[in-house]
């Protein structure tokens, strides 16, 4: 039933999908990137603007406060881990119930306005959350520590099968270690990702996403013709609050320990980039933002002047010097200038963003060659 | 012909915009299966009617009543699930979505309600509302470009898109603000045509149009508005022959 109806170009796009991720390991070799610990952020922050992309690509309401239900998730997950078993089953189903109830409330408030208001609105509410976590709820979230494990965690779950060993206990799946920035860890990442990937797509291609494109387009007609925007709205955005809690627990199981700045609306902002800087609307474009930045977040930032100097080092001394100066403004911690850079340059030359500039390229390679009218299947249908 | 049902019955409809009186104890019974015309010059209050009809706009007194419900308290999309659909005077549609998403869409809404969770069945897979959507595409002369996207039609042909995804869920009552404005002679003969073809399912249609061709050869029945207020109520022979219609408005057009 739930594989029924996918068309032969969604089968291959899901293949062809699922063995780049695991395959990552092997692609991203030549890129200096094939590290566990970076691979998995690439997954959880895909999966993180993926969901993102339900509400705002499909329905062009653009949320700013997202990074809320990270939170929220990775908060959710860890109390899991403290308080039953260090198994990451069940913390990502109890971070995807919070983060689902947090976005019922959040969504139905926030969706009785629209465009700016409604952006703004999740503006508020993520920021109050951030707060709040810093200040009020310190017992929830132990404030600007951060939450993380420690020895008296009572873990009833796990008690009852045997006594703790010596050290901090680590996040598991039955048994094989999840944190630590191994490759378990980036398989589980990985196979969520895909899994995330494949409900997107039904999603997509399903007539409540067809509804959702509808609502983008034009929400009067929607209404003149028969259609309660509202509850498609709500829907949306619990859809991808749910999203935004699995990747909140996946990166508690990988990284154990939590801190509000998470929450923040920095991080709300950093996967409105993603998603546009992906290519909003498309269903592969959020995870290419995704992986694009935080390999770019990554490599620059830990860039100094010395790798610098090397790199220059074929210029005369008289103009390695300032040459050396200008570009160590975009590197190491002013990363972050690359970053307003490239993106300032796609939303103006590419406002489909990468998904446009692969469609262009492809358009252009298959007008030269015989110009057959194959469709490339990464870039199978654009919502927009 | 008299003993018809009635199907929309606006009581006593009083709007008042500030310190404007847009409708004034505006009464009127459309038939079952009939085409009734409301014309009047501008600013007669001919779209604030319609918009009343559809709960765009909440009278400020009497009501509006389709099929024995009264639709004072109820939302746009639920008059439509009623029944009721509507075609602007400009042309709303999905302009970035393509002819046959645009006529989808509606269909859809006609089959499984005003929400539906279907996040499982695949587009492609629902052949039902697909045909009726190409069948009502093609009623409309658009079915060769089903592919294309709607924005980049040209106006006369956006509003055959809008009238095919009001015809696509079948109402009952169809409402048609100013079906022709703007368009070619070409075009309005053949929107005539296609009015005239669609008469014979038996679907009741309001409409409301400038055009004395399009009036006169469409409808059964016509009202004349006036500063809010309906001087004259007949068939066109009648409306034709009628000195007050004459001296507010056909007067004017026929100089």
């Amino acid at each position: 039933m739930m594989f029924a109806n996918l068309s032969r170009n969604d089968w291959l796009l899901l293949v062809g999908f699922s063995v780049v991720v695991l395959a990552g390991p092997i692609i991203l070799q030549p890129l200096g990137a094939a590290y566990p610990a970076l691979m998995q952020k690439f997954c959880i922050y895909g999966i993180f603007a993926l969901g993102f992309n339900i509400l705002f690509g499909l329905t062009g309401y653009l949320s700013f406060g997202h990074a809320a239900f990270l939170g929220v998730g990775s908060y959710a997950a860890m109390w899991s881990f403290k308080l039953f078993t260090m198994n990451v089953i069940p913390a990502i189903l109890f971070a995807m119930v919070f983060a689902c109830l947090f976005a019922l409330i959040i969504g139905y408030v926030s969706l009785r306005r629209s465009g700016i208001y409604f952006s703004i609105l999740t503006l508020a509410f993520a920021q109050m959350s951030y707060n709040l976590a810093y200040s009020v709820l310190t017992p929830l979230t132990n404030g600007e520590t951060g939450l993380q494990l420690s020895r008296q965690d009572p873990r009833v779950i796990d008690a009852m099968f045997g006594s703790p060993g010596p050290g901090l206990p680590r996040a598991s799946l039955f048994g094989v270690d999840i944190s630590g920035g191994g490759y378990p860890g980036f398989y589980l990442c990985a196979v969520a990702l895909i899994v995330c990937f494949f409900f997107a797509m039904r999603i997509f291609r399903s007539p409540f996403g067809m509804m959702l494109r509808g609502i983008k387009s034009n929400q009067n007609r929607m209404r003149y013709t028969g259609f309660n925007t509202r509850p498609y709205l709500l829907s949306a955005f619990v859809i991808s609050g749910l999203y935004a809690g699995l990747a909140g627990a996946l990166m508690a199981a990988t990284d154990p320990l939590v801190g509000a700045e998470r929450m923040q609306w920095t991080a709300s902002g950093e996967v409105v980039l993603m998603t546009i800087l992906g290519g909003a609307g498309t269903l592969v474009g959020p995870i290419l933002g995704a992986g694009v930045i935080k390999y770019f977040e990554n490599i620059f930032s830990s860039f100094s002047d010395r790798t610098l100097h090397g790199f220059f080092s074929f210029l005369p001394e008289s103009l390695q010097d300032p040459v050396v100066s200008f570009f160590s403004l975009f590197v190491g911690d002013g990363w972050n200038l690359t970053l307003g850079v490239v993106f300032m340059l796609i939303v103006i030359f590419l406002p489909g963003g990468i998904m446009e500039g692969l469609r262009r390229a492809w358009n252009l390679v298959n007008r030269k060659g015989d110009g057959g009218d194959a469709v490339p299947v990464g870039q199978t249908q654009p919502a927009e | 012909m008299s003993t018809r049902n009635v199907v929309l019955h606006v009581a006593d409809v009083h709007k008042n915009f500030g310190g404007l009186r847009a409708l004034s104890d505006v009464d009127l019974q459309v038939e079952e299966g009939t085409v009734h015309a409301i014309i009047g010059p501008n600013g007669a209050g001919k779209s604030t009617l319609l918009n009343v009809c559809v709960g765009r706009i909440k009278p400020d007194r009497g009501s509006v009543i389709f099929d024995g419900e009264a639709l004072d308290n109820h939302q746009p999309h639920e008059i439509n699930q009623l029944g009721v659909s509507r075609v602007f005077q400009t042309p709303e549609i999905f302009a970035d979505l393509s002819l046959l998403e645009n006529v989808m869409i509606p269909a859809f809404a006609s089959r499984d309600g005003s929400f539906r969770f279907n996040t499982i069945a695949a587009v492609s897979g629902q052949k039902d509302v697909r045909e009726s959507a190409e069948h009502a595409l093609e009623d409309v002369g658009l079915l060769e470009r089903r592919h294309v996207e709607a924005g980049s039609l040209s106006r006369g042909d956006k509003r055959r898109l809008e009238l095919a995804m009001c015809l696509v869920q079948n109402p009952r009552l169809l409402l048609l603000d100013e079906p022709t404005a703007g368009m070619s002679r070409h075009d309005t003969n053949s929107t005539i045509e296609l009015l005239k073809r669609i008469k014979s399912r038996g679907m009741t249609k309001v409409i409301i149009e400038h055009d004395m061709q399009v009036v006169f050869s469409l409808a059964d029945k016509i009202s004349v508005l006036a500063q809010g207020r309906i001087i004259a109520d007949g068939s066109p022979d009648e409306v034709r022959a009628n000195p007050k219609v004459k001296e507010a408005y056909l007067g004017e057009v026929q100089e």
